[in-house]
């Protein structure tokens, strides 16, 4: 049977087991829109803003692994994607982003919405495809989705021209292979390099495992937890790779960095032995290069060998897919005890409690986290947004399951935390899922509490509301003399009454005293709440390692003093 | 740890398709490294063309930007084959002004280069000259006093020596620098 490019694009989706896509259509991708009404069994969920299909495919895509998919027309459909693939690239995210495009004919015209999307994208997906003939179609998207999840993921972008779409009828034909010559995603690590590492490991007296992004994208979690509990290294999790180990083992070590807890940036600082599993020493990890970890060798696990002296120089760089070479390494580790440092790690957790909510009345947004964690029993799926509430949602919350953290890490787009959640529910609609949303993030993406309303998705979500651009407010307290322009949010609209408005219950919460029902009656009202919670304002978050600088200058909470 | 380092030999065997010089030219525009010279053409292998570029740059940042070829999809192959024996040749054209009185002086000039004469007008002359980049200057250093009307270059192709059939990428891969980064080793990002 003959089918249209449309068409195909439909059979091809359903061969990639898609079963569903957020977007919005437009002129260009009209015909795909014309098909996709005949294939319930994809499922479309309609946004509000373009930016949200993107972010919404993303949060689909952490929370299950899968491949999100995400779809618009062209011009301004598709340039308003663009901070959604952008953010997927960083954080390597596997996602199918399909466009449509204006008819052949029209392309290099400047015809009406017609923009280079694929130019645009070039430096922001991993991979992207002008896809110019109806025979193309089926192994462009079978190339696009094998690319977007294998080896290091991230996203694909498909420029589909209408004319593609409509015109001809061809024979549908899913191909058996693809044909990347240059593409090999690796695998199992080269010996040389797993028995130099091994040994390093085995030699270590203070090693720490970081664990990045990479142990969930190869769901290597168990692999993970034997590693330190057999050869008992303390784990420290980057802000990606926090949800990778449980938040409450006694080898949790915490996450470092520019607001990690300080006890881990400080056992970095000691470590005789990294061993970076799926991480890239992201700046705001390291700190100034020259300072970070002084005293430690690297054994440098990732899939990407880009990666490898990028930014911190490997001892030894092992190339391989994280879960099989822990697999390989995990019968060569020796079993080991590592007594000291880990008392001496202990230490450094009572002499820097930096997880310590201090007591007030005021209503602090850490003690919504905690609250939040305590009552959640660290089970719920935490999506954020950016700023000073995401790094309180990475400090104050107790993730028990993989991918249960959400963040807009690499790009630190803020407005993440509303698509994304929403993605993340509809992937995984047994899972609770909290949006901990900014103020004003929350003001970048709400639109689209229409869609969570419209397709009865069930995101409750949690507004730290201090009624400024927090974290920027915060490095001019520190760093711009108190000169707080263009942060305050004088003006922000009734949370409450908003949600009322979408036809959703609202909560304001102002008193430390009504956190606990207001997060129970979310919980227990169907269907998306919002929970409207008045923080305290120049709430500064601590620890804090100034951009650049070293775990020397670090800036921990300052204690109040004592008055007996 | 800017432009203004060695100059690097890059090769990179890719497929032929719309776009890929494009996104291999960017990688170098992200850093703000000029492509001094460029060659494509056609490899050994159907569906395949073989790219020679030459960047200015650091080792460093030449060797992350190399690294992150091989990352594209389309691109097979890549060596910086900088430190390689190699052979590496190149084309130019060179149009001269030329009157009677001179003709004769600028045949002799160029024999030595085992330059040829492919175009001859009455007031100017093609000369086609192949070798290194020196050679290639040194002619016309020595042309310029006749008053040269245009120089045309064709970009260096190079391949390095021996059976060798173009360094595999996973070489780069697979060093080990040994010792722990060197505080004055460190790439700072710089704070912002
Ligand atoms: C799209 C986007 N624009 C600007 C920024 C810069 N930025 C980082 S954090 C921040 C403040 C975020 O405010 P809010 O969402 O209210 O979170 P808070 O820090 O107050 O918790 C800003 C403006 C950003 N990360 N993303
Ligand atoms: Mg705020």
């Amino acid at each position: 049977m003959e089918l249209t490019g449309a068409e195909i694009v439909c059979e091809s989706l359903l061969k990639e087991d898609v079963d569903v896509i957020f977007g919005l259509p437009g002129g260009a991708v009209l015909p795909f829109y014309g098909a996709l009404s005949g294939y319930p069994q994809l499922r479309h969920i309609l946004v509000r803003h373009e930016q949200a299909a993107a972010m919404a495919a993303d949060g689909y895509a952490r929370a299950t692994g899968k491949v999100g998919v995400c779809t618009a027309t062209s011009g301004p459909g598709a340039t308003n994607l663009v901070t959604g693939i952008a953010g997927a690239m960083m954080d390597s995210i596997p996602m199918v982003a399909i466009t449509g495009q204006v008819p052949r004919p029209a392309i290099g015209r400047d015809a009406f919405q017609e923009t280079d999307i694929t130019g645009i994208t070039l430096p922001i997906t991993k991979h992207n495809i002008l896809v110019m003939e109806v025979d193309d179609i089926a192994p462009a998207i079978k190339e696009a989705f094998y690319i977007a999840r294998s080896g290091r993921p991230g996203p694909v972008l498909l420029d589909i021209p209408k004319d593609v779409l409509a015109g001809e009828r061809r024979p549908f034909v899913w191909p058996d292979a693809i044909d990347l010559q240059g593409y090999y995603p690796p695998g199992e690590a080269d010996d040389i390099q797993l028995s130099q590492a091994i040994e390093l490991i085995n030699q270590a007296e203070r090693p720490v495992i970081l664990a990045g992004h990479g142990v969930l994208i190869s769901h290597a979690y168990a692999e993970l937890r034997e590693l330190a509990e057999k050869a008992q290294i303390p784990v420290i999790t980057t802000l990606l790779g926090i949800s990778s180990f449980p938040t409450d083992h006694f080898l949790h070590a915490g996450m470092p960095g520019m607001h990690g807890m300080a006890y881990a940036s400080l056992a970095i600082d000691k470590a005789d032995l990294l061993i970076s599993l799926g991480m890239r020493f992201d700046d705001r990890v390291t700190g100034r290069l020259s300072d970070f970890a002084p005293n430690a060798k690297v054994v440098h696990v990732d899939v990407d060998p880009s990666e490898f002296h990028k930014n911190v120089k490997a001892t030894v760089p092992v190339l391989g897919e994280l879960k099989q070479v822990l697999r390989q390494m995990l019968p060569v580790v020796e079993r080991k005890t590592h007594v000291e440092w880990l008392q001496y790690i202990d230490t450094l957790r009572a002499e820097h409690p930096s997880l310590n909510i201090r007591q007030t009345n005021e209503l602090l947004p850490q003690f919504v986290m905690k609250q939040l964690s305590d009552i959640t029993e660290g089970e719920a799926i935490i999506v954020t947004g950016v700023g000073q509430h995401q790094m309180w949602a990475a400090q104050h919350y107790a993730y028990k399951e993989p991918n249960s953290l959400l963040t807009s890490g690499g790009l630190g787009a803020m407005g993440f935390e509303v698509p994304a959640a929403l993605g993340a529910k509809v992937g995984k609609p047994e899972k609770t899922v909290w949006s901990i949303a900014g103020d004003g993030g929350f003001q970048m993406t709400m639109c689209d509490l229409a869609t969570a309303v419209e397709n009865n998705i069930d995101v409750k979500f949690a507004i730290l509301n201090n009624g400024t651009l927090g974290m920027v407010h915060q490095w001019q307290e520190f760093f711009y003399d108190k000169d707080f322009f263009a942060t305050v949010y004088s003006g922000n609209p009734d949370f409450v009454k908003l949600a009322d408005a979408f036809g959703i219950t609202g909560i304001r919460v102002t008193d430390k005293s009504q956190v606990e029902a207001a997060i129970r009656q979310a919980m227990e009202t169907p269907g998306p709440v919002v929970v409207d919670f008045i923080v305290k304002q120049d709430e500064q978050v601590y620890p804090m390692i100034p951009a650049g600088e070293s775990v020397k200058e670090m800036m921990e909470e300052p204690v109040p003093e004592r008055i007996f | 740890m800017n432009g203004n380092g060695q100059h690097h030999t890059i090769i990179a065997l890719v497929q032929d398709k719309p776009g890929v010089l494009t996104r291999v030219a960017g990688l170098f525009r992200r850093r703000g490294f000029n492509i001094s010279s460029l060659a494509v053409g056609n490899s050994e292998q159907k569906g395949l063309s073989r790219m020679t570029f030459v960047v200015d740059g650091d080792q460093y940042t030449v060797d992350q930007a190399t690294r992150q070829l091989d990352k594209l999809i389309e691109v097979v192959k890549v060596a910086n084959i900088s430190d390689e024996e190699i052979v590496s040749r190149e084309l130019a054209l060179i149009k001269v002004q030329v009157t009677p009185d001179t003709r004769g002086e600028i045949l002799e000039l160029v024999q030595p280069f085992r330059a040829e004469i492919v175009d001859v007008g009455a007031k100017s002359m093609v000369i086609e000259v192949t070798g290194s980049g020196d050679k290639i200057r040194a002619l016309y250093d020595l042309l310029e006093p006749f008053g040269i009307l245009e120089l045309m270059r064709t970009g260096r192709v190079a391949m390095v020596r021996g059976l060798s059939q173009g360094k595999v990428s996973d070489d780069l891969v697979l060093d080990y620098h040994g010792d722990h980064l060197k505080a004055s080793e460190a790439y700072e990002v710089g704070s912002y």
